[in-house]
């Protein structure tokens, strides 16, 4: 037999593989190919997340295609045995014959039958985040290198704007446009700062790009950086993220090396040096102010806007914040052009997104899918349908996301449709549920959330999550009355105007979809 | 510095020159309070009243920022904790997959509610709004470990590995 390699198994470690000991797994495997004399033809590589969230440790077999899942340490042995000595598929682990399949990974467009590849974790399961190398294969830094030689910075903003990218943090405000305020500002030095704090529960699409692909975030972020006129980037990211910060940390010092980031970028004059931030735990630090705020070191307080952080953001320098996945798009734009962005999904939103599906279906875990997408589609197709039960309701852009009945299943899930029913499509969380999860019971546990969460600084949110809680509380108790309904709603719609910051605004979404989508559910726990 | 940790038990007076160190050299850097409670935080476990009005006075800061400060982060304690400290992840996506239970169940075996020590110092309790591991739903974390699907049969065995 020919000593070269034959055949490649992706071991995806992230951190949900980890803590089933993905690290053990990938070491027991190259031991076990090193027994049958198999090292040199079978290559054992580091990937990021392969996709699925509730299979245990991942692992993906290449050319074949084949992904298997569940794999403990004493699996290991028999799999090699069966799948590489005799040269079968281990059936009894075997996910999908075909990767990417289903759910698990592609941008597949069911309307148009048409593979349409993916964009943000194009590289995420097939790469090896710690390695630059493999990154510069897949056309890393080669958009960095193409604007630094031949664009002007405003024809790198006007181009992201064509594109018609949305920011992806939640608010979904048009990207380019936003560089394009920061930079106008003549004020120097001007920062930008990557949005990683991720902290809205149900939400882990930004931890999976950056342990998967690191480099493309940080790209992005250099690609700003030369747009608006920054020459200092921050990540910002949650202290719970551990393995995200360290493939960060190795991933700024490769770059640096290379050249690709740090002084004379290219051999140019452009200069930008990245550095991250670590959280030390609070939600409201993910909203845009209450994020600088911190960084300069106090409370995580919200600040009035305007001034927006455009103008006057951390230190009071112009400063341009972007979410993780928002500078993830970044690159593959610049390389493939507005045009080619723009012919994913809808009108109204270009590109594809990155969901968290959780719940109860079949296969839960990380999918990007076209704009546009619908509910029905991402459960059945994309989730191999509910795992028990019926479908009875989900939550879309985590808790501060909006509640979402039967009737929703076939609206197209982009900025615009979702605005037309009054409702936003936030973080990417779709959290699904059957009919055993109590609406009451539900809204309760979220408002206990933002209760613990509120920041403190003004009263209808302080306060109003408070006395929502208590009465949701009340109710769920059986102690309930009519008034109480009545009281609920006023409570929702007066935080939702007077609060001071968009957490509070959106505090009382989900309460609100539920009080009129299942009134039935708080009426039965009333007393007569 | 070495990592603090390296060394057995340090006298209070070790303690507070480490921590000292730390601060002169990062002292005119702004936005450093964070950074310094962090480790004041890996130096003592926790941080008591005179650990804060030490960073206070040290930094030149009023009490008040450092304590707000102090306060208004999950991560900083201002209580000793038991050896092993359990996180029980109250998030939307553990709640719906049944973490209320785990948590009535973790209440009963140890006898404690959230936010105290058990008498033997062995655990603490508390919870967290999402740890960003929904995938695993339900989830608690014991130290650094997460444990992802747990179910209240699953809890003895697991307990059993931190003494
Ligand atoms: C309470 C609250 C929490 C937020 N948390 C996050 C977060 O964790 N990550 C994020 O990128 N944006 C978060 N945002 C949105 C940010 O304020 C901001 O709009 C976003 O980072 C801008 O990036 P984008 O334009 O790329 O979407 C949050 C907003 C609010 C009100
Ligand atoms: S909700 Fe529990 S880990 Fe996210």
């Amino acid at each position: 037999m020919s000593k070269r390699s034959i055949a490649q198994v992706l071991v995806g470690i992230d951190g949900n593989t980890v803590l089933f000991g993905a690290r053990k797994i990938k070491t027991k495997l190259i031991t076990e190919m090193h027994k049958h004399g198999l090292s040199e033809q079978v290559q054992v590589i580091e990937t990021g997340s392969i996709g699925p969230a509730n299979q245990g440790v991942i692992i993906g077999v290449y050319p074949a295609g084949e992904m298997y899942g569940n794999i403990t340490e004493e699996e290991v042995v028999e799999f090699v045995q069966e799948r590489f000595v005799k040269g079968r598929p281990y059936k009894k682990l075997l996910l999908s014959e075909k990767l990417p399949a289903g759910i698990d990974l592609t941008a597949y467009d069911s309307r148009k039958t048409q593979y349409l590849g993916r964009i943000v974790l194009d590289n995420c399961g097939k790469i090896n985040p710690e390695d630059i190398e493999e990154y510069i294969g897949m056309r890393g830094y080669e958009a960095l290198g193409i604007i630094l030689k031949e664009k002007t910075s405003e024809e790198v903003i006007k181009i992201v704007r064509d594109s018609g990218l949305k920011g992806r943090g939640g608010a979904g405000f048009p990207t380019g446009l936003k560089w394009s305020f920061t930079a106008k500002v003549k004020d120097t030095p001007k920062y930008v700062i990557c949005n990683a704090d991720e902290g809205e529960p149900g939400t882990f699409k930004d931890r999976l790009i950056m342990e998967g692909d690191p480099h493309k975030v940080l790209e992005g972020m250099a690609i700003c950086g030369y747009a608006i006129g920054a020459n200092t980037g921050y990540i910002y990211i949650r202290g719970e993220y551990q393995l995200s910060i360290q493939r960060l940390e190795k991933a700024i010092k490769d770059a640096e090396k290379l050249g690709l980031l740090g002084e004379n970028i290219f051999g140019t004059d452009f200069d930008f040096q990245v550095k991250i931030k670590i959280g030390a735990g609070s939600y409201v630090c993910g909203e845009e102010t209450a994020l600088l705020t911190s960084m300069e070191g106090f409370r995580g307080e919200p600040r009035f806007k305007p001034p927006f952080p455009a103008e006057s953001g951390f230190l009071a320098k112009p400063t341009n914040i972007n979410n993780v996945e928002t500078f993830a798009n970044i690159a593959p734009i610049i390389l493939n052009g507005a045009e080619w962005f723009k012919k994913l999904g809808t009108e109204s939103s270009s590109g594809t997104k990155v969901y968290t599906v959780l719940g109860h279906i079949k296969r839960s875990g990380l999918i990007e899918v076209p704009m546009g997408v619908t509910l029905r589609e991402i459960i059945y197709d994309y989730a191999g349908g509910m795992s028990s039960g019926n479908f009875k309701m989900t939550q879309i852009g985590g808790t501060a996301g909006n509640l979402l009945s039967s009737e929703f299943l076939d609206v197209p899930l982009d900025f615009q449709s979702l605005k037309e029913v009054g409702y936003s499509l936030g973080s990417g969380a779709v959290l699904i549920m059957n009919e055993t999860v109590s609406v009451v019971d539900f809204i309760k546990c979220c408002m206990k959330f933002f209760v613990h969460e509120s920041c403190g600084k003004c009263t209808p949110c302080r306060e109003g999550t408070r006395y929502a809680y208590e009465i949701l509380d009340k109710i769920s108790l059986g102690k309930g009355k009519a008034d109480d309904i009545e009281s609920l709603k006023l409570l929702g719609e007066s935080m939702k105007d007077s609060s001071f910051c968009p957490f509070g605004q959106s505090a009382p979404n989900s309460l609100l979809n539920s009080l009129s989508l299942f009134p039935e559910e708080y009426n039965n726990l009333l007393i007569k | 510095m070495g990592c603090p940790c390296d060394e057995k038990e340090l006298t209070d007076k070790q303690k507070y020159k480490q921590l000292k160190e730390f601060i002169n050299e990062s002292k005119n850097k702004k936005g450093y309070l964070i950074p310094v409670l962090h480790m004041a935080q890996v130096i003592f476990g926790f941080l008591p009243p005179e650990v804060q009005n030490f960073v206070a006075k040290e930094m030149n800061t009023p009490v008040s920022v450092v304590t707000g400060v102090v306060t208004f982060y999950s991560y900083f304690k201002i209580f000793p904790t038991g050896r092993h400290t359990i996180t029980i992840c109250l998030g939307t996506a553990c709640y719906v997959r049944g973490a209320k239970k785990i948590m009535e169940e973790l209440e009963k075996k140890l006898g404690i509610k959230i936010g105290e020590t058990t008498e033997d110092k062995r655990f603490s309790m508390g919870v967290q709004r999402c740890l960003g591991a929904c995938g695993l739903a339900p989830v608690i974390m014991i130290d650094k470990d997460v444990h992802g699907r747990i179910s209240a049969q699953k809890l003895d065995k697991i307990l059993e590995l931190y003494k």
